[in-house]
């Protein structure tokens, strides 16, 4: 059974339509990555899965359970956390008040502490700031608290919208090593960018959107040598 | 089975943590609950032998101010909301607990002046009507919070100033107060609608139990609650929400629930706040103390004091309380007043007096700012 299975998604802004019949599924252990230009709908997909928007139609089931429809705190409580785009942190709190956040829904103290030791051990830069304001981190300092916050809830499925944006690349270097790391220890992974290079290195299967509709998906180191995804995506000639 | 008994030591260590970690909780909340009222004691015997009565007077009206802005803290500064009706939930408690004392003196007593000394069978009632006022104004904090969730930004303000507007006009259509007590004893239940709350001349003769005493208990009890929620986990998820409503939810903060409990918190504080207000000797209660003016008084306090600030909103409500009293000859520039010392405070200070944070944070070294650097 796929960990997450999204079937003919429809959604529109108003009379915008920005998403047209989407598809994607994502297996137990993979990191799966969805690619596309500006405006495609990549976030628009993980929005409508995280309960954000609602879909005008389709159906979106998480560990078997039709999810779409419920709210937020309920999907988030399943499992399927989201870092959302622009990294989402709480500027006027401390890094260490965006973290306790993270594990908003969970109670198990024990286990919290034992994540959190985990989270900080991924990113050793984020520990030496816990007492700092997040607002006053650096762009690549709060995508590491973004992604370390939202492992403190504990996630099942992790959903990350462009990581790599606005970073320098040894930034994205690190990050991207540390999201393998993270699946490697169990957690799956969907993986929205635009630095299609990057996101093909690391994930296992790919989709690409188009302006709200998905025109090919396979193996990543297929879509990374075919012509198509050369030409638009990797600045190939 | 061997393997497993190793194990039990440390669930029991564990146990013991949790137990001892709730009991600290409840002193930590009950210390400072009785600090608080060991504090409003000798306020209430030793403060007008040292100042005055006059002075006493707004030392007692500071209290009122501040169970207002701390409260109203709790919407617009802590969930970044933007409420200008406060006003309203407080004249809503008000005129309840009034006429719970009122008409309840009457009936029992067949007299509403003052009843009892001080902590006498008087006082307590009115404590208690200050309570049931809380309740009815955190009723309709739910009412008018619901719109929060649709409606943000200047669109809740309409909201929020259409209530207090609103009650105000409903209030000025109540019917003349019962002053007989023949005649209440007497009355039928059909004439509770309109209300006997005196129309819009307000509501005279409510006993006047308010004392400094009584002010400071229900500020204690206000600011040990907001101090306790804005360190708690449900009061950072309110934080949360102000900061990014997205991400907040992406946490799994139910943003509707917390939005509307932040209005009706705040309006419970609020309609405890009205019942003392009420019963203050020399204030006759009013359908304009619902109205617009008085709301925006609070605002101005919240906004100069800082957005989830506690101790800057309470400095803030103490400066804007006395200043006025002060500068009584000019009482027909305090709009004025009002207005230049928040443009000069949107342009030195925006974050308010405090910002974010309290007054003990604001030392160096002790700051949330401060960054702790690699050894
Ligand atoms: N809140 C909104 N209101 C109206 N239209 C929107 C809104 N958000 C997105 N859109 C539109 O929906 C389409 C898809 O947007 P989306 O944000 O999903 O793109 P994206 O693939 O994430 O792009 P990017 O890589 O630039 O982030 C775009 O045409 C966009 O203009
Ligand atoms: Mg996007």
């Amino acid at each position: 059974m796929s960990l997450l299975s999204v079937n003919d998604l429809w959604v529109s802004y108003g009379a915008i339509q920005a998403l047209r019949g989407i598809s994607l599924r994502v297996e137990p252990g993979e990191i799966v990555t969805l690619i596309g230009g500006n405006g495609a709908g990549k976030s628009t997909t993980l929005r409508t899965i995280s309960g954000l928007l609602q879909p005008r139609s389709g159906e979106i089931q998480f560990q078997g359970q039709a999810i779409q429809g419920r709210a937020p705190h309920h999907i988030v409580t399943s499992g399927l956390i989201q870092v959302p785009e622009g990294r989402g942190i709480f500027a006027n709190l401390t890094v260490d008040e965006n973290l306790q956040l993270g594990a908003f829904t969970r109670s198990d103290r024990v286990a919290i502490r034992k994540d959190r030791e985990r989270a900080l051990e991924l990113f050793p830069r984020v520990r030496e700031r816990l007492k700092q304001l997040a607002g006053t981190l650096s762009g690549g300092e709060q995508q590491m608290l973004a992604i370390a916050r939202a492992l403190l809830a504990r996630p099942k499925l992790l959903m990350l919208d462009e990581p790599s944006l606005g970073l320098a690349p040894q930034i994205v270097q690190t990050i991207f090593q540390v999201i393998r790391e993270i699946n490697r220890e169990g957690t799956t992974i969907l993986l929205v960018e635009q630095n299609a290079s990057m996101a093909l290195q690391v994930a296992h299967r790919a989709y690409v959107i188009e302006v709200g509709e998905m025109i090919m998906d396979g193996p990543a180191a297929e879509l990374a040598a075919s012509d198509e995804v050369r030409k638009a995506y990797l600045g190939a000639h | 089975m061997a393997h497993s008994a190793p194990e039990t030591p440390a669930k029991v260590t564990m146990q013991s943590a949790e137990t001892r970690r709730s009991h600290d909780s409840i002193w930590r909340g009950l210390l400072p609950l009785a600090l608080g009222m060991v504090l409003a004691l000798a306020l209430q015997f030793v403060l007008p032998a040292i100042v005055g009565q006059y002075n006493s007077r707004i030392v007692m009206d500071i209290g009122i101010a501040m169970i207002m802005a701390v409260s109203l803290n709790i919407v617009n500064g802590m969930t970044g909301q933007f409420s200008i009706g406060h006003a309203g939930f407080m004249t809503l408690g008000g005129y309840t607990a009034a006429m719970l004392t009122y008409y309840g003196s009457l009936y029992m007593w067949g007299a509403p002046p003052a009843h009892g000394h001080f902590l006498g069978a008087g006082e307590w009632m009115m404590a208690g009507a200050c309570i049931v006022g809380g309740l009815v104004a955190a009723g309709a904090g739910y009412v008018v919070g619901l719109p929060s969730l649709r409606l943000r930004g200047d669109y809740l303000a309409i909201v929020t100033l259409g209530f207090g507007e609103i009650l105000r006009v409903v209030l000025q259509q109540t019917s003349k107060v019962i002053e007989d007590p023949a005649a209440l004893k007497a009355a039928k239940w059909s004439q509770l609608f309109p209300p006997p709350v005196g129309g819009a001349i307000g509501f005279a003769d409510v006993p006047k139990y308010t004392n400094l005493f009584w002010v400071y208990t229900f500020v204690t009890i206000t600011v040990v609650v907001a101090y306790r929620l804005k360190n708690s986990s449900l009061g950072r998820a309110m934080i949360s929400i102000r900061e990014d409503e997205i991400a907040s939810q992406a946490m799994g903060v139910n943003i509707a629930r917390n939005k509307v409990l932040a209005f009706v918190l705040a309006a419970f504080f609020a309609g405890t706040a009205g019942g003392l207000f009420a019963h203050e000797s020399g204030v006759i209660i009013s359908p304009k103390d619902a109205g617009f003016q008085r709301s925006f008084d609070y605002v101005i306090m919240t906004v100069l004091g800082g957005r989830g600030s506690i101790t800057g909103v309470m400095l803030a409500a103490s400066i804007l309380t006395a200043l006025p009293e002060m500068l009584r000859d000019f009482e027909q520039y305090r709009l004025i007043m009002y207005a230049l010392l928040l443009i000069i405070m949107m342009l030195v200070r925006p974050q308010g007096l405090f910002g974010i944070h309290e007054i003990w944070q604001l030392w160096p070294g002790k700051g949330t700012r401060t960054v702790q650097k690699k050894a």
